[in-house]
């Protein structure tokens, strides 16, 4: 039970970077940790006790396995994850070469 | 970036010994994908860190002589459409989009669970084509704009 | 196989698109319309074919609960519909458009990457394939926003990319809790074993989910992303962002997780009253001040929006009724808005309110439009409009709860009073218009006459014999509530 409260401590901490923080990267960095904290959960449902890994292997009895589902799909959402990260990566970059600066409170071109 | 010249001589000639290895390694990843743990997407981002590590060591320009971007382009937007025709493969013989059509083999042979290496190969390819080109267009300088996967 | 190609046209097509593109885009734009009607045809031949039923299609051949079902019942088919409709004439309209913005091939290959996820949001029936296929549409998304180079659309494009990141960390916590207790990802299945979690278990799934995709609807509080996006991106984006894609990645994942597999529990109900009128109200207020015209249709956006969350969140049918029509209209007109705000862009060269002038004689099959767009908005009879949001306010006081009722009638009078100032001084103001820019081409003049035509016609929809041929087995499927897992398990 504290390994998932852990899990959601990980994700305040993303949240909270998320938000307070003002560096473009930091910010990119931040929704990053938040992702990971995600998956982890993730994994995290998949684990059964005194199990092993699931993977059969030649010779060694079929015992107890852990959840391999929660694995694939945090596979999938970590390239998911992959593509955003690249397209945030690539915008950062981009405003850098438009407004040379990474602070966002200096990237005020939008109101209302 | 202005990397023209690259890294230094020791770091050229490592990477020129290493890249062939993690080629291997993630050509290991994707062919026992069925058996280990793995598969398309991870091996496929081994094979793209060792086409970076190029990148990083001998500069833009000299990769651009040495590989064919506009090739890798091709192969990269190629690989999906073999993946929808395998899937498509899969409906006529078996009945569902998707459906296994080849045989299942038996345990722990490398030629075994039908069609889920032929899989693994083409999501590797294009897993790893993409990485790849995501962040050689980020290494652009011009102001152009940024492929997305 | 019906239900896969959905998914599979577009998909090949945006990736045929990358193979085969020359400079211009000529091409592209070709493969891209062609793929468009041919899933356009496809989901009218499901409306017509299906009558009330459900059609479960197994991906792989492999049944519940081990494999991936497509399922297709009359919602689905509805909101297909809507969705190629609306893209092809966003693609229509494209074709004229993006030749003043420099045609790329990139667009159309991110646009069909965005219907892919769009359609395949709409036929999927497991729910983590529904979050791939929503990634798969938000990034397009993304990148479509910043499609054009300038820095405020890369602005936008960030901020509204860091809130999605957001949202689907929250959809992952959420995925994660239900399949930690439900040991499924088959919406069916979870609405069968959804009755029997522990009751702080319900809540907390319902919350997490309603965070997560309450902010991909742009619902209040969560809306702050809408209206950089909406009006930074190119018209013709911005239409399918606010015509369907709010819609289907936010209001029909809505509808369906929480009709169709929590049940519709009554907590739930009420926060969806709550977020409805105060996304009615606010977004009316702030709209009204507003003199940049795409920014005022996006914050118009977020407050029609509110109209369908106060029909969600009735829980009669008639209330359900209203809500999904007031869906399909709102996409007709909000995505006939926007391309006419692209056109006065195209023609006048400006987007405030304060510098445009008189077009009537300039581009009249915009200005006609636009007033037929604006009187649907407003809810002025005949046009569609005013059925939907009289359906959703009588609806409301058949369900006893007439204050709301009362405040949606407030809101379409301020919706009103803002269009009236869009018509007064944008574009029938007393001073003729100076052509700044480019003549608008037949094709976008072809796609504004086409949604004008349909925001009249739909307005029938109320009559008895066709509203129970297409609108009455939509909501049935909804309302059947966990019914909807019998019928897919059934098979």
């Amino acid at each position: 039970m504290t390994l998932y409260l852990l899990c959601f401590a990980l994700f305040l901490v993303g949240l909270y970077g998320l938000i307070t923080k003002r560096d473009l990267v930091k910010i990119i960095l931040a929704s990053g940790i938040m992702g990971y904290a995600a998956n982890l959960m993730i994994v995290l449902f998949g684990y059964r006790r005194q199990a092993v890994y699931p993977i059969l292997e030649k010779g060694k009895p079929a015992v107890a396995m852990v959840d391999p589902l929660p694995q694939a799909l945090v596979l999938t959402s970590i390239v998911i994850e992959l593509g955003t990260t690249a397209l945030l990566v690539a915008l950062a970059v981009r405003l850098f070469r438009k407004d040379r600066t990474y602070d966002i409170t200096k990237i005020r071109r939008l109101r209302g | 970036m202005n990397q023209t010249q690259g890294m230094s001589l020791i770091v050229k000639t490592t990477s020129r010994i290493i890249l062939w290895v993690v080629f291997l390694y993630g050509l290991y990843i994707i062919l026992f994908g069925h058996l280990s743990p793995g598969g398309g997407f991870g091996g496929g981002v081994v094979l793209a860190l060792g086409l970076l590590s190029i990148v990083l060591a001998y500069g833009r320009s000299f990769t651009l002589k040495w590989l064919r971007i506009a090739r890798l382009e091709k192969a990269e937007a190629g690989a999906p459409l073999v993946f929808l025709a395998i899937a498509l493969l899969g409906a006529l013989f078996g009945g569902a989009f998707l459906q296994n059509f080849l045989g299942k083999g038996s345990l722990f042979h490398l030629y075994s669970s039908g069609v889920i290496p032929w899989l693994n190969i083409v999501i590797g390819l294009k897993v790893g084509l993409s990485l790849f080109l995501v962040v050689w267009a980020l290494t652009e300088y011009d102001p152009e704009g940024g492929d997305e996967e | 196989m019906i239900l896969p190609s959905f998914v599979i046209i577009p998909l090949a097509a945006a990736f045929l698109i990358t193979l085969l593109a020359r400079r211009d885009g000529i091409g592209a734009a070709l493969i891209s319309l062609a793929a468009t009607a041919v899933t356009l045809g496809f989901s009218i031949y499901a409306l017509v074919g299906l009558g009330g039923a459900t059609l479960v299609y197994n991906m792989g051949g492999w049944k519940i609960p081990i494999g991936i079902p497509l399922v297709a019942d009359s919602f689905t088919v509805f909101m297909l519909l809507m969705v190629n409709l609306i893209a092809l004439t966003s693609l229509a309209f494209s074709w004229g458009y993006m030749r003043w913005l420099g045609s790329d091939w990139k667009y159309y290959a991110l646009f069909m990457t965005l219907l892919t996820g769009m359609n395949g949001v709409l036929v999927t029936g497991d729910l983590f394939n529904l979050f791939v296929f929503m990634e798969i549409a938000l990034l397009a998304g993304f990148a479509l926003v910043a499609f054009g180079g300038q820095a405020h659309e890369f602005e936008a494009s960030f901020k509204y990319a860091v809130m999605g990141g957001l949202s689907s960390s929250l959809i992952l916590i959420a995925i994660a809790v239900i399949y930690g207790s439900t040991s499924t990802l088959a919406l069916a299945k979870i609405a069968e074993a959804y009755p029997g979690l522990g009751p702080g278990l319900k809540v907390w799934v319902g919350v997490l989910l309603l965070a997560g995709f309450s902010l991909k609807a742009a619902v209040m509080p969560f809306h702050a992303w809408l209206p950089d996006a909406h009006s930074s991106a190119p018209a013709p984006i911005s239409a399918m962002l606010s015509g369907v894609l709010i819609k289907t990645l936010g209001i029909y994942v809505l509808i369906r997780l929480f009709y169709n597999v929590l049940g519709a529990p009554a907590i739930f109900l009420q926060v969806f009253l709550v977020l409805g009128t105060l996304s009615i109200l606010l977004g009316v207020f702030l709209a009204v001040g507003q003199w940049d015209l795409k920014r005022l249709l996006a914050y118009h956006s977020i407050s029609q929006v509110g109209y369908i969350l106060i029909g969600m969140g009735l829980g009669t049918t008639l209330g359900m009724a209203g809500a999904i029509f007031h869906a399909f209209n709102h996409a007709l007109f909000k995505s006939l808005l926007f391309f006419n705000a692209g056109a006065v862009e195209m023609g006048l060269g400006t987007r405030d309110l304060r510098k445009m002038g008189n077009i009537t004689r300039l581009m009249p099959m915009t200005a006609h439009s636009s007033m037929v767009a604006s009187l649907s908005i407003s809810g002025i009879p005949p046009f569609n409009g005013f059925f939907s949001k009289l359906v959703i306010i009588i609806a409301a006081v058949q369900a006893r709860q007439p204050v709301f009722g009362f405040l949606a009638v407030i809101g379409s009078l301020l919706t009103l009073a803002s269009f009236m100032k869009v018509q007064r001084y944008g574009f029938r103001s007393e001073k003729p218009a100076e052509p700044l820019g480019q003549r608008i081409g037949w094709s976008m003049n072809l796609a504004m006459a086409v949604l004008a035509v349909l925001c009249v016609l739909m307005s029938l929809l109320v009559l008895p014999g066709i509203r129970e041929g297409i609108l009455d087995p939509v909501v049935s499927a909804v309302m059947n509530k966990t019914g909807y897992a019998a019928l897919v398990l059934g098979r």
